[in-house]
């Protein structure tokens, strides 16, 4: 009897220091989050600039780019999945990993050799354990991105995509969490290359027409410095954006582990509480009937 | 007297916004000054130093690798990919303490 008691005293020990841990970390995972929503918002006049700029373009030369012209020499198609670097983050990475093995398998389907580039180590150990080739994988700093390493996976693929012949893919997909509130964070499928037409991207209705522009040197030559930057921003906010769902999804799960934590200290207490009474009851009943024996 | 309304940014953060009476960049054949009412222009920079001059105060000089410049009815906006930081203006230093 009196071990069922301590056994009761040492979970709700254990429970009380992860409930500490669960704490601490959706407190770190909430002081983060307002970081990774402010660099967000630092990135967007970059990203606006840029999206007015291509529209520009756009809409005022009929200039045609390798990037913006689909590719029928190759059916390698690659899909950009971005992910953790850990877990503790609820159902964070294995929705973006659910997401992308259904794009997979459309792309498959059709007919598309699949070549996968992976940002963050859950989504690397998900696909090395299903001994799934990675063409690339970049890990570290998942929550906290950088445009050095945008830069350098943009440049990765945009080298993909313009590589002729079979060693190239044909189009570009990225898989990543869009963070849409604190409470709502969606896995989203987009198709990054060739690029769709961008006209109407930029918000016309502030400026009634775009005006004519002067291209310095030309045209072609503006588009060609463009493009390539364009890609670049979208992947970095797209790797922003996934940064602070993952946040976003790493304090909400946190939260729950607190809240059921609480529970189970709370239930064991009753347990152990209900063991010592029942363990003072039978003692005293063994000395009631002890005496009871000695009188009689 | 007309302004320019100025926008310098960098891919992760605003460097310097403000109103400002020229702007001169290092277009990629040749620099180019700008002054209120210049026609619109897209152009590619190379490396250099973009050089602001607002309303009132210093002259603003940030060192650019490579970026591009809009210019739309007097609305300017400098794009670089990495500025560096040694301007000292208060924005930039706010922008890398907050990282």
């Amino acid at each position: 009897m009196a071990g069922q008691q301590r056994v009761y005293r040492q979970r709700i020990r254990s429970t009380q220091s992860l409930k500490k841990i669960f704490r601490a970390m959706e407190l770190i995972a909430a002081s983060r989050i307002a970081k990774a929503r402010g660099r967000v918002t630092a990135s967007t006049p970059y990203a606006r600039a840029l999206t007015r700029a291509v529209s520009a373009v756009a809409t005022h030369s009929d200039v045609s780019h390798p990037l913006t012209t689909e590719r029928t020499d190759t059916n390698r198609v690659a899909v950009l999945v971005a992910t953790s670097d850990r877990g503790m983050a609820g159902a964070y990475s294995a929705s973006v990993i659910r997401e992308a093995e259904r794009l997979v398998a459309d792309l498959q389907a059709d007919g598309k050799e699949v070549v996968l580039y992976v940002v963050g180590r859950r989504a690397v150990s998900y696909y090395t354990f299903r001994e799934r080739d990675i063409a690339r994988s970049w890990t570290g700093g998942s929550d906290a991105p950088t445009y050095e390493v945008a830069t350098e996976i943009a440049d990765t693929l945009l080298e993909a995509f313009l590589t002729p012949g079979d060693e190239g893919v044909g189009e570009l997909h990225v898989v990543f969490t869009q963070f849409v509130s604190m409470v709502t964070q969606t896995p989203r499928v987009i198709r990054m290359l060739p690029l769709e037409v961008v006209e109407g991207v930029a918000s016309v209705e502030e400026h009634r027409t775009l005006p004519l522009y002067d291209f310095e040197p030309s045209p072609e030559a503006v588009l060609d410095a463009l493009l390539p930057r364009y890609v670049r921003s979208r992947i970095y906010s797209c790797l922003l954006q996934a940064a602070a769902s993952e946040l976003a999804a790493r304090q909400r799960a946190m939260h729950t582990a607190t809240d059921n934590a609480e529970d189970l200290i709370r239930m064991y207490t009753r347990l152990a509480n209900q063991a010592r009474q029942s363990e003072i009851t039978q003692e005293i009943s063994e000395i009631v009937s002890g005496a009871d024996a000695l009188a009689s | 007297m007309a302004h320019l309304e100025v926008d310098l940014v960098a891919a992760d953060r605003t460097i310097w916004s403000g109103e400002a009476s020229m702007v001169s960049a290092p277009a990629a054949d040749g620099e180019v000054g700008i002054l209120a009412g210049h026609t619109p222009l897209l152009a590619v920079l190379r490396a250099g130093t973009v050089r602001i001059t607002p309303l009132s105060g210093e002259v603003i000089r940030t060192p650019v690798d490579a970026g591009f410049i809009s210019v739309d009815f007097d609305k300017v906006t400098v794009v670089v990919d990495f500025a560096d930081d040694a301007s000292g203006t208060a924005e930039s230093t706010t922008g890398s303490a907050g990282r």
